[in-house]
């Protein structure tokens, strides 16, 4: 079973070599004559007017939020689905019900304005 | 000679024998996945230079074909910034996490029948887990940069990708529901018997959700605010330079090469011949033609392409959605349809209607 | 509770959709814009103070590079105001030819706008599109004045020359066989009037294919539907000419309104917007490019019927035929004084204005009597526009700003000056 999972390990390595190979081999070919204004952030050739972590706009973690509920939400259907054709009809219903409640709070996130960006 | 090799071989540990095997394995798949990558750059410049009544790339070497090979050597030529205010580690990991997951997914999409770098049971979940790491490259290459613009884009690539997380994955539960199996060879087995029988059909709606939720994923227009050209130049990628941009620009292509592998292998019968059930049986027999007509890897190529020539056809076709209309489409649409859906088919799979399950 | 601070950034002057070198100071809650203040003077050449030290025919080589895409419009403004000083009528095939290369420029600017407009909002093969049609439209420019963009082809007095017989063509290269240069000449046989009526015939075809793009396209709609609305009493207010106000709902335009040249004898339609938005300004500019090309076929059609003279006779105003120059001292002595000294304006003050493609350009000039401008105030339209761009984009967001940016079809070179 668990040998099954070594070739996907290799891969990600290999995934990974992959990735770093490149970013070495321009590191070692590639000129590096950094100055101050080439290493200055982009803004449009002007200075920064102040640094660009800062407070953002909350909604966008509302949706942030919203999304693992619902991320959750599929983790759960995922069993289900597999044996959706093993458990018939009362399994049917079951998730009937488990997606009702889901649908109930995302109208409810909906009518709230939740999901409004104006 | 041969038989000396083989004695080396053999005196070597079990272990270490089938790691050396896979590990030819994996980059047996893993070179021409970046060849295809490089040359999908040459074809997405083709394409697009017809669309819009011009020739495209045609200097370097015939028909232009040397081009990204001259492209590559450029950007591996040219200086990586790391710009004062960067995060210097996340600043060059996050293209290594956007390639990495990109090529890492390829081990459990089934080329043929029993070929796979690895046939798991987990692996829709595996590919789920892999697109989803892929995204964390953008938010933290945005993030890393410490640019306005490029922070920018990492906010609305996070958004964005958050949206269509969910409608991709309900739509990929409804290829459980229909397949009843997380393993991709099962599900492509279970679409066989004709063009019918492939699950594009019962799951239309979920079809184009996943398609249309792989393109916003990828971050390609009419869906690329997360790069957002005219709007904040290059988004998450503003700051970077040489090959630290070359490896993001590789790991979008190998992106769009694996949503569109993933597509025809879920929903369009991976490697199932579209012929079958329309020529009679006996042809797939006839020795070379047969082979040809009949089901291969063949297939699974000829429906990725088409589905990446649709990727390149939106980019020279569509305007760029705002990002709360993006976000919009994501969830009052795209996530609606879905739901619903998924009760249908799950009735018709309880049901036993239609000749899919 | 920590002070909730707005977002600030510097958008352009090196970003894509600056249209040149617009600087614009930014203020956002997250990418709702809550102050945008354009900062201008980047392209500045003082093109106004320029023109007192130069005699007056040579200034016009300054209007073109003003509004760098309307490059005849410009001109066209400058001379009718130095004729109105003089006092001078010009011939009508002239103003015929001014008339014919006035919507020709319109054309040209607004293909240039659409493309940029789109490719903005993201669409980018409007722009490759709009570019081919633009090609043959510098030939045209090409042919009447030997340069493609800085025409200087207009003069006080009339046009430099009369529009030429024969068409320049193709010829065989290394890129272009025997067989593809025939085609590429085919309509280039006979002169620039059949090659212009040829595109004449074409052009509305091309607008359809913009407008398959565009018009109907769902995402095009939602980028640019109830996106910097105007209302017609603000963008009076505001000084709004053009496309800009006519997007309003204004109907106002100069070459009805104030006929110049022959306008008053041409048969076309101005077309009005409803809503004051992008879209609103958009179908304005398509329609006056369709608008714009039946000009110019009843252009052609009258020129190719009424040949005549396109210059004033008037030697103190206008260059004497180079063949007289060689047999006629006093042409010669007109020609030398005329290309260094220059002629002289009565005193006084004028202003004329044309409708340019992006709306009213206006020359005020103030003459002291001697050969050049003691005083030359431009009105450009994109000024006024741009000054209105904090409150088109206020509550908008980030993407929006680009499509207003589009919309309002700035280009520095008039802007700035």
């Amino acid at each position: 079973m668990l040998e099954n999972y070594l070739p996907i390990m290799i891969f990600i390595i290999m995934g990974v070599v992959f990735g770093v190979a490149p970013i070495v081999v321009g590191k070692v070919l590639a000129v590096n004559r950094p100055d101050q204004a080439k290493l200055s952030p982009y803004e449009c050739g002007f200075e920064a007017f102040e640094d660009s972590r800062m407070k953002f706009d909350v909604r966008f973690y509302l949706v942030a939020i919203l999304f693992i509920i619902f991320d959750l939400e599929i983790a759960f259907l995922f069993p289900w689905a597999v044996v959706l054709q093993d458990i018939g009809m009362f399994g049917f219903l079951a998730m009937v019900v488990f997606l009702g409640i889901l649908v109930v709070g995302f109208i409810y996130e909906w009518k709230r304005g939740a999901l409004e960006w104006e | 000679m041969l038989e000396a090799a083989l004695a080396v071989w053999d005196s070597i540990p079990v272990m270490i024998q089938t790691v050396t095997v896979l590990v030819i394995e994996v980059v047996a798949l893993v070179i021409p996945i970046m060849l295809s990558v490089a040359y999908l750059t040459l074809a997405e410049r083709k394409v697009i230079g017809y669309a819009q009544v011009r020739i495209g790339p045609n200097r370097v070497g015939p028909y232009g074909l040397g081009q990204p090979i001259a492209d590559g050597l450029k950007l591996v030529m040219k200086e990586i910034i790391l710009p004062t205010k960067a995060n210097k580690f996340l600043f060059v990991l996050a293209p290594i996490l956007s390639l990495g997951p990109a090529l890492a997914a390829w081990a459990v999409v089934p080329l043929y029948d029993g070929i796979a770098v690895a046939n798991i049971d987990a692996g829709l979940l595996y590919i789920l887990a892999m697109t989803s790491v892929g995204v964390y490259g953008v938010i933290i290459a945005g993030w890393a940069s410490n640019s306005k613009y490029a922070f920018l884009g990492a906010l609305r690539s996070a958004a964005q990708i958050v949206s269509y997380e969910i409608a991709m994955g309900f739509a990929l539960v409804g290829v459980l529901l229909a397949a009843g199996s997380l393993n991709l060879q099962t599900i492509v087995n279970a679409q066989n018997g004709g063009v019918l029988h492939w699950y594009f059909l019962p799951l239309l709606p979920l079809f184009m959700v996943y398609f249309i939720s792989g393109v916003a994923e990828t971050n390609r227009a009419p869906f690329d605010v997360a790069e957002g050209e005219s709007e904040i130049v290059a988004g998450f990628h503003v700051e970077y330079s040489g090959i630290a941009f070359g490896v993001f620009f590789l790991a979008e292509y190998a992106n769009m090469i694996l949503i569109s592998v993933l597509t025809a292998v879920l929903f369009c019968g991976g490697w199932l011949s579209p012929l079958q059930g329309v020529v009679p049986d006996t042809v797939f027999d006839i020795p070379v033609l047969g082979h040809l007509l009949g089901h291969g890897p063949h297939w699974l190529l000829a429906k990725t392409s088409f589905f990446l020539f649709l990727f390149l056809w939106f980019r020279a076709t569509f305007p760029r959605y705002r990002y709360d209309q993006i976000m919009r489409l994501g969830w009052k649409v795209f996530i609606p349809i879905t739901i619903v859906w998924l009760l249908v088919v799950g009735l018709m799979v309880v049901t036993g209607f239609g000749p899919w399950w | 509770m920590a002070e909730i601070q707005n977002y600030t950034i510097n958008f352009g002057p090196q970003h894509p959709a600056a249209h040149g070198v617009l600087r614009l100071v930014l203020e956002m809650d997250g990418e709702v814009i809550e102050r945008a203040d354009p900062h201008i003077g980047l392209l500045h050449r003082g093109t106004e103070k320029l023109a007192e030290s130069k005699p007056y025919n040579q200034n016009i080589g300054y209007m073109d590079r003003l509004d760098y895409v309307s490059m005849m419009c410009n001109e066209h403004a400058y001379v009718m105001v130095i004729e109105k000083m003089l006092g001078v009528s010009v011939p009508l095939r002239a103003q015929y030819i001014r008339t014919m290369f006035d919507e020709i420029t319109r054309i040209l600017n607004h293909l240039l706008w659409i493309g940029a407009h789109a490719i903005d909002i993201g669409a980018m093969t409007v722009f490759l599109y709009a570019f081919r049609e633009r090609e043959d439209l510098m030939d045209a420019y090409e042919a009447v004045s030997g340069a493609r963009m800085h025409a200087g082809y207009y003069r006080p007095g009339g046009v430099y020359r009369d529009l030429p017989d024969s068409m320049p063509k193709y010829q065989t290269s290394k890129w272009h066989n025997a067989k593809e240069v025939a085609r590429l000449n085919a309509n280039r046989q006979g002169g620039l009037l059949d090659f212009l009526d040829d595109f004449c015939s074409r052009f509305p075809k091309y607008v359809d294919e913009y407008e398959t793009l565009l018009t109907d396209n769902r995402i095009w709609k939602q980028r640019t539907v109830d996106i910097g609305i105007v209302t017609p009493e603000r963008a009076m207010q505001m000084g709004f000419t053009g496309p800009m106000l006519r997007g309003s709902g204004v109907e106002w335009d100069l070459r009805k309104k104030q006929p110049y040249e022959v306008y008053d004898r041409l048969e076309f339609d101005i077309p009005v917007g409803i809503n004051g938005d992008c879209y609103a300004r958009y179908l304005v500019r398509i329609e006056e490019m369709r608008q714009s090309n039946r000009i110019i076929k009843q252009c052609i059609d009258w020129l190719r019927a009424n040949p005549g003279p396109v210059m004033l006779p008037d030697h103190k105003v206008t260059p004497p035929s180079r063949e007289h120059m060689k047999g006629d001292m006093e042409s010669l002595i007109h020609h030398f004084k005329l290309f260094t000294e220059g002629y002289t304006v009565p005193a006084g003050e004028a202003y004329s204005a044309v409708e340019h493609p992006k709306g009213e350009f206006g020359i005020y000039l103030v003459s002291d009597g001697a050969n050049k401008p003691y005083r030359l105030k431009i009105r450009a339209p994109g000024f006024a526009h741009l000054s209105s761009l904090d409150e088109m984009t206020r509550g908008h967001m980030l993407a929006d700003v680009v499509a207003i940016i589009g919309t309002q079809d700035i280009v520095f070179g008039e802007v700035d000056r």
